[in-house]
């Protein structure tokens, strides 16, 4: 039985008069990949964006419902939004590195946090861009500027940043769709090297991408969770007609 | 609360605090000026001349120098700095050609006002005998005016997107029909705007016009271009430091002061909604 | 056809050659005026002489040091002031305050940077200094801080704006980064935007500069003139500019003390054009990055 890692529970969304997301539950599975798909509009990035409060930045932005991180709402009053997203690191659609330092990219959000020594810094964001198979694309260059790698390179650089912080969970909100097909091959890769250290939940509207990596898929579609279930199911056998109509191309 | 937060907390209202002192500040300043001379103004102040050795009376004959030394440079500096917003824009060559202009312009935005009072006084009023009056305030105010408008009118054209003009040379329009009929008109209400903003720039200055144009009385409206006018920049700092009963005259100088202030932040302001609107509505 | 079309580029070309023409007029002007005055009186004498007399009958002096050391004070005065108050005006209009509030608060700043130095002279002259010399007790309030305050309130809104433009140009998801890596708004600011936004910023600063050293009204108005150098912040003093603006009227052209004033504009537009061009400098190099 796989463990739980971070949960929804009836989760309601507003931005303004505006409903985005209606009654969602769903988990994303420890050491697990688990693909969100949907048509554009659907809410799926949305709805990445309430696992680490991203959406707190939206001020009409309003909430119902939990979110339980390992049995913690991050949702409560008393939660410490900064250290949520610590645990809960983030790669978006487009690389945006900081125009900084490839090292001092990796080792932002060490350094914010002010508790680590400086050998500590430095192990760390060696390890980081390891894990992001970076490491000897980067390691006689650390000093020179992060806008100086390509566009897989920065949305790898991307990954290690977020890695540095040690999260328990990866959110990649369609990592890929700036890519060329070689980048988003080696960073498809990387996620499944990457599952055993991080849960994955990525937002896709690659299809194929998603049937390649994912062990799990939600399928959602004007703000509802259609489906959610193993991918091979959701794939192969889909419990509802409208996931079926996608996945076959009737629309999207 | 953590240590982070606090700084969080801290920093943010440290801005805060500092954004509330210059808004105070500010606040100061123009009540200051504005309740001082707002019970000085009336129809006779800005209809009349001063009377009684400058202690009573209006300051009709400085809003109307203003008047015509803003509309003369600016009429002398627009086509001047359209034009060379056209050179940039549309012919660009040589390179170090224009390279050497945009160094003349940016050069000519940093230059103290002062130092265009000094060089009208050397060239227009004392080297080609204009003398201080009014043709040799404006000439100088239109130097002045003239990089500020190039800067405003190039931004604007730049801001027209390429494919209308390379959609206008595709249909074998020449380059000057295509600047003429498309980019003009397009960019015309940001040329616009930023001239306005020039206006109330030049309408405030007095450095320059010290010593090219301005007199402290003058009895007669300016009815020609070699006279010299009175100016209403000029006129309040006369007022505060000129003449003999400066208690009579304070009241006077702040009185001309919200009228020049209303002028400048009125035509300012104008700009700022042209644009507003502009931006609003922009189609493409 | 032809014709227009030439007529046309010709136009053009003449009013680029004009803005090149009227900079090389300034410079020439002020340099065959001020120039002469260096045949009677060393450069270094004038440069780094103490005494101010130019209208002394026998013996006129022409030492520009106090007033140069005057411009820089009053200069550093202001911008001890309009630095922390601008850019801190700046990061609040443009990373903290709601969308409506940055409304209302970007024009509000333009329309302030808009308002004739002569009426924050007017201010400072009769309203502030006056305040300030009863409020220390002093003999008069025409001094070096009635002057960095009034010099500074006028800048400020030169760097609030300039800075805030540099400010909003940061994209957002740079902002969105470090937020999701669990940065604090404070540290997004200090840690991401600043830093990304820094030549806009020092290039404000350098406006906020030039703009100040080459203000005339304001210094003559509220400065107090005495050409001394000013012992503490209580004393007047007497800027470059302000000698320039009140003694021309006094001179006859071609002498002594009208060249000296030219001379003295002449060390003015060294001292802008080169600010100027370090900002450039500073521009370019984000440029290229």
């Amino acid at each position: 039985m796989v463990k739980a890692h971070i949960c929804t529970n009836n989760l309601n969304l507003w931005f303004g008069d505006n409903h985005v997301l209606y009654d969602v539950s769903m988990c994303v599975f420890e050491n697990r990949i688990t693909a969100m798909i949907g048509p554009s509009g659907c809410g799926k990035s949305s709805l990445l964006r309430c696992f680490n409060r991203m959406n707190d930045l939206i001020p009409s932005a309003r909430i119902q419902g939990s979110i339980l991180l390992d049995e913690e709402d991050i949702y409560h009053p008393k939660a410490r939004v900064t250290d949520i997203r610590t645990r809960v690191g983030m790669v978006f659609q487009k690389p945006n590195p900081f125009p900084k330092s490839i090292f001092n990219n990796v080792a932002f959000g060490l350094k914010i946090q002010g508790k680590h020594s400086k050998s500590e810094i430095m192990d760390r964001v060696e390890k980081s861009l390891k894990d992001a198979w970076l490491w000897d694309e980067v390691k006689d260059r650390l000093h020179s500027s992060a806008m100086s790698l390509s566009g897989g390179q920065q949305q790898r650089l991307c990954i290690a940043r977020a890695l540095a912080n040690g999260p328990r969970v990866l959110l990649l909100d369609e990592p890929t769709s700036a890519l060329d097909p070689q980048s988003t091959a080696k960073i498809e890769e990387l996620c499944l090297d990457l599952k055993s250290k991080v849960s994955i939940l990525i937002v896709t509207h690659n299809i194929a991408q998603a049937g390649r990596i994912s062990d799990y898929t939600a399928f959602m579609y004007l703000g509802e969770l259609v489906e959610f279930g193993e991918s091979s199911q959701v794939f192969t056998v889909p419990k509802d007609s409208r996931t079926e109509d996608y996945l076959t191309g009737v629309f999207g | 609360m953590s240590k982070r937060e606090l700084r969080n907390l801290a920093g943010k209202s440290l801005v805060g605090i500092l954004c509330a002192i210059t808004a105070g500040m500010l606040i100061v300043f123009l009540y200051g000026i504005f309740s001082r001379g707002i019970g000085v103004l009336s129809w006779e102040f800005i209809s009349q001349p001063p009377r009684s050795g400058m202690t009573e009376g209006g300051i009709f004959p400085a809003i109307v120098g203003t008047f015509w030394l803003t509309l003369l440079s600016i009429a002398i500096a627009l086509p001047m700095g359209i034009l060379c917003a056209i050179y940039l824009y549309s012919y660009g060559r040589p390179l170090w050609f224009v390279k050497l202009v945009k160094l003349a312009i940016n050069t000519l935005v940093g230059i103290p006002s002062i130092i265009y009072g000094l060089f009208g006084m050397a060239v227009f009023v004392n080297m080609l005998s204009l003398d201080v009056s009014l043709i040799s305030g404006a000439l100088t105010l239109a130097i002045l005016a003239l990089p500020l408008i190039i800067n405003a009118a190039e931004e604007a054209l730049q801001g027209v997107p390429k494919d209308f003009t390379e959609a206008s040379i595709a249909l074998g329009a020449p380059i000057s029909k295509t600047i003429l009929r498309v980019v003009l008109p397009t960019a015309m209400p940001n040329i616009l705007t930023g001239t306005i903003i020039s206006i109330g720039r030049v309408a405030g200055e007095t450095a320059p016009i010290m010593f090219t144009a301005a007199t402290f009385y003058s009895r007669r409206l300016p009815s020609s271009l070699s006279h010299e006018v009175m100016a209403l920049p000029y006129h309040i700092f006369a007022l505060m430091t000129e003449g003999s009963k400066g208690s009579l005259q304070a009241p006077i100088a702040y009185g001309s002061a919200v009228v020049l202030l209303l002028m400048v932040l009125g035509v300012s302001s104008i700009a700022i909604i042209i644009r507003y609107r502009f931006r609003r509505n922009k189609q493409w | 056809m032809q014709i227009m079309e030439k007529s046309f580029k010709t136009l053009s070309y003449i009013a680029a050659l004009f803005s090149i023409a009227a900079v090389f007029g300034i410079i020439l002007s002020i340099f065959l005026e001020g120039l002469p005055l260096f045949k009677v009186v060393s450069i270094q004498e004038f440069i780094w002489g103490n005494a101010w007399y130019p209208t002394h009958g026998e013996a006129p002096q022409f030492g520009i040091r106090n007033l140069l050391i005057g411009s820089v004070y009053a200069t550093l005065g202001a911008l001890v002031i309009a630095v922390p108050l601008g850019l801190g005006s700046a990061i609040f209009i443009s990373e903290i305050a709601t969308p409506r509030l940055r409304e209302i608060a970007k024009p509000a700043v333009e329309l302030l940077a808009a308002i004739p130095s002569v009426v924050y002279g007017l201010f400072g002259m009769a309203i502030l200094a006056p305040f300030i010399r009863e409020l220390f007790d002093l003999s008069t309030g025409l001094n070096l801080l009635s002057t960095s305050i009034i010099l500074g309130l006028m800048v400020v809104p030169i760097i609030a704006s300039m800075s805030e433009d540099a400010l909003s140009t940061v994209p957002k998801h740079m902002r969105e980064a470090s937020l999701a890596l669990g940065a604090t708004q404070w540290e997004t600011i200090t840690g991401v935007v600043l830093p990304a936004a820094r030549s806009g910023i020092v290039g404000s600063v350098l406006q906020g500069f030039g703009r100040a050293i080459g203000e005339t009204m304001v210094v003559l108005m509220v400065a107090g003139g005495s050409a001394q150098i000013p012992g503490s912040i209580f004393e007047s003093l007497r800027p470059l500019t302000s000698t320039i603006a009140a003694e021309m009227g006094e001179t006859v052209m071609g002498d002594l003390h009208y060249r000296s004033l030219f001379a003295i504009a002449i060390v003015l537009f060294l001292i802008t054009f080169v600010t100027n061009l370090v900002a450039e400098l500073v521009f370019l190099k984000r440029r290229l990055k």
